[in-house]
C-alpha cells in the first residue's frame, strides 16, 4: 500500500484571540495542548521542544557514546519511523558522533509485514540510511502465518514477540552492532507497567522501566528514546512533518492480552493525560525488598511450602546460555527452542492435512473477517 | 452548501471503504462536528459492526486524533466547532503498533 500524504489545510482563520496563541512563542497559532502539561504550543514551537525533549533524554542517559554503531529496529511503523528521523536529525545538530543502522524483522505475515516493509524501504532512501532486514523463515525456517496455521491464533503474539526479539538480537549481531534502539513511547511503557502489575509478575515490573536494559553476559544493549515521548504526540509530529509511516494493525494482534490493557491506558488518558508519565513514574520509583529479605518472609510465613518454590525461583539465573542454540537464556534451553521444538511436531501434521502453501493466512483470516451471512 | 474533505488516516480507512480522504458536499446552512460526525457515521461507514471503531459511547473513540485544519479539536471546541466551507478535518487512529 502506497502512502498518501495528508491534505495541507486551506482555511486560515483572519483573526486569532490571544487565548488562541502558543503559550510559547506568543505569536503563533497554538495547534495542539500537550499531553504531559497541557501547554498550548503551535508547530514550531512543537517541533523545538518534542526535539528537544529526545534529545535531553539521550544527553542526561548517556544513551549514546562517540563513535557507537546503532541499529534502529524499524517496522515501518509511527514509533519507528520518528525514531528514525529523529535520531538521524539530532546525530547531526547535536553531533553525537553514532553510525545508524535500520535493521527490519520479517515476520512473515502476508498482507501485513510484507507492507509495512515496503514503507521502511522507502525510509531507507528518504532518510540515506543502511537496512539490513532478517527474517523468521531464514532464521527458524517457520514464517509467522505458518505458525498461526499450526498454533493458532490466540497464541501467534508470544510466538512473535519472543522470535522478533532473538531476530532483532541476531540481526544485530550479524551487523557487528551492539546497540539496538527501538521506538517505544511513553504509552508502551505505561502499558507495560500495568500489565505486570495485572499479572503479578514482579520479576519483570521493576526491570520494565530502564531506559537502558541489558541482560548479563549479552553483547547487546538496547535502549528506548521515546521513553517519555507520548504516542499522541509522536502520531502529531508524523503527521506534521508529512512523515511516510505504515498503518495497519496487524492481522493477529486483537486476540492478544496487550490490547485490553491499551484501551485501559486510552481511557485514562482521555480523563487526564498525565496519568501515563505518572504510572511510569510509579514504575521506576517501585523498587521491590531484597529479594532474600523477601524469601526469609515468606519462609517464616509457611515453611513447608516455601521450601520448593523458592528452589524453583533459585534457578532463574540471567546470562546462562541455551543448550541447544547458544544464546542467551535464563533456563538451560531458551524460550524459542522450546517453542520451535513443539512447531515441528506438528508440521508433518499440517503438511499432510493440508498440502496447499500456508502463505497469506493473515490475509484469509481478514477476508473471513468481512465475511456475513 | 458547506464542502468538507475528511480524512481518515492511521488505519482507521479499513472501516470507510478504503479510502482515506472523503470530499464531502454537506447540504445545511450551518454544520458542527456533531453534525459531519452523525453525517459520517450514517453515510460513510459501510458496516454498521464498524461504528465501534470509530466511536465509543457517542463520542469519538479515545486514541483517534482529530484535527480541524491540522489544529487539534481540542482547541476548537470538539463537538460544538462550526465546520466552515473548505475545512479539512482529519482522523487519525493511534491504536495500531508501532
Amino acid at each position: 500500500m502506497s502512502w498518501v500524504r495528508p491534505t495541507d489545510p486551506v482555511n486560515v482563520p483572519k483573526k486569532l484571540k490571544v487565548s488562541q496563541l502558543c503559550e510559547i512563542c506568543h505569536s503563533r497559532k497554538a495547534v495542539l495542548k500537550r499531553p504531559k502539561n497541557l501547554q498550548k504550543v503551535c508547530k514550531e514551537c512543537f517541533f523545538y521542544v518534542f526535539e528537544t525533549e529526545i534529545h535531553n533524554t539521550i544527553v542526561s542517559n548517556n544513551v549514546f557514546y562517540r563513535g557507537e554503531r546503532v541499529a534502529i529496529g524499524a517496522s515501518g511503523g509511527k514509533d519507528s519511523t520518528v525514531l528514525a528521523y529523529l535520531i538521524k536529525l539530532l546525530n547531526e545538530r547535536h553531533n553525537y558522533g553514532i553510525d545508524i543502522t535500520l535493521l527490519s524483522v520479517d515476520e512473515g505475515i502476508v498482507g501485513y509485514r510484507d507492507d509495512s516493509l515496503a514503507t521502511v524501504m522507502r525510509n531507507q532512501k528518504q532518510y540515506n540510511l543502511p537496512l539490513e532486514i532478517v527474517s523468521f523463515k531464514e532464521l527458524y525456517d517457520w514464517t509467522m502465518d505458518e505458525i498461526v496455521a499450526v498454533a493458532g491464533i490466540r497464541n501467534s503474539c508470544t510466538y512473535c514477540g519472543i522470535f522478533r526479539r532473538q531476530s532483532l538480537d541476531r540481526g544485530a549481531e550479524k551487523l557487528e552492532i551492539q546497540h539496538v534502539i527501538t521506538g517505544h513511547n511513553a504509552d508502551d511503557m505505561a502499558e507495560t507497567v500495568l500489565m505486570n502489575i495485572l499479572r503479578g509478575d514482579i520479576a519483570r515490573l521493576e526491570k520494565s522501566t530502564a531506559i537502558i536494559t541489558q541482560s548479563k553476559g549479552s553483547p547487546i544493549k538496547r535502549s528506548k528514546p521515546f521513553k517519555y515521548a507520548y504516542q499522541k504526540e509522536i502520531v502529531l509530529y508524523a503527521h506534521y512533518k508529512k512523515l511516510d509511516y505504515f498503518s495497519t494493525e496487524c492481522t493477529y494482534a486483537p486476540e492478544a492480552f496487550r490490547g485490553t490493557a491499551r484501551e485501559l491506558m486510552k481511557n485514562l488518558e482521555a480523563v487526564r493525560p498525565s496519568c501515563i508519565i505518572d504510572i511510569i513514574h510509579s514504575g521506576e520509583n517501585l523498587v521491590l525488598k531484597d529479594e532474600n529479605e523477601r524469601k526469609k518472609k515468606q519462609f517464616t510465613k509457611n515453611k513447608n511450602q516455601e521450601k520448593a518454590t523458592s528452589a524453583k525461583k533459585s534457578t532463574f539465573v540471567d546470562g546462562n546460555r541455551c543448550e541447544k542454540c547458544g544464546y542467551l537464556s535464563s533456563n538451560k534451553i531458551c524460550k524459542a527452542c522450546t517453542l520451535l521444538a513443539d512447531l515441528e511436531k506438528s508440521r508433518s501434521k499440517i503438511t499432510l492435512e493440508n498440502d496447499t502453501s500456508m502463505e497469506g493466512a493473515a490475509r484469509v483470516m481478514r477476508t473471513l473477517e468481512h465475511l456475513s451471512f | 452548501m458547506i464542502k468538507v474533505r475528511v480524512e481518515f488516516l492511521g488505519g482507521l480507512d479499513v472501516v470507510f471503504s478504503k479510502q482515506r480522504v472523503h470530499d464531502l458536499t454537506i447540504d445545511a446552512e450551518e454544520l458542527s462536528m456533531q453534525g459531519l460526525i452523525d453525517y459520517i457515521v450514517q453515510n460513510l461507514i459501510t458496516n454498521k459492526n464498524d461504528v465501534d471503531v470509530f466511536l465509543e459511547d457517542d463520542n469519538i473513540r479515545p486514541g483517534i486524533i482529530t484535527l480541524i485544519n491540522d489544529t487539534d479539536w481540542e482547541l476548537e471546541g470538539e463537538m460544538e466547532y462550526e465546520v466552515c466551507d473548505g475545512d479539512v478535518i482529519s482522523f487519525t487512529s493511534t491504536l495500531h503498533g508501532g
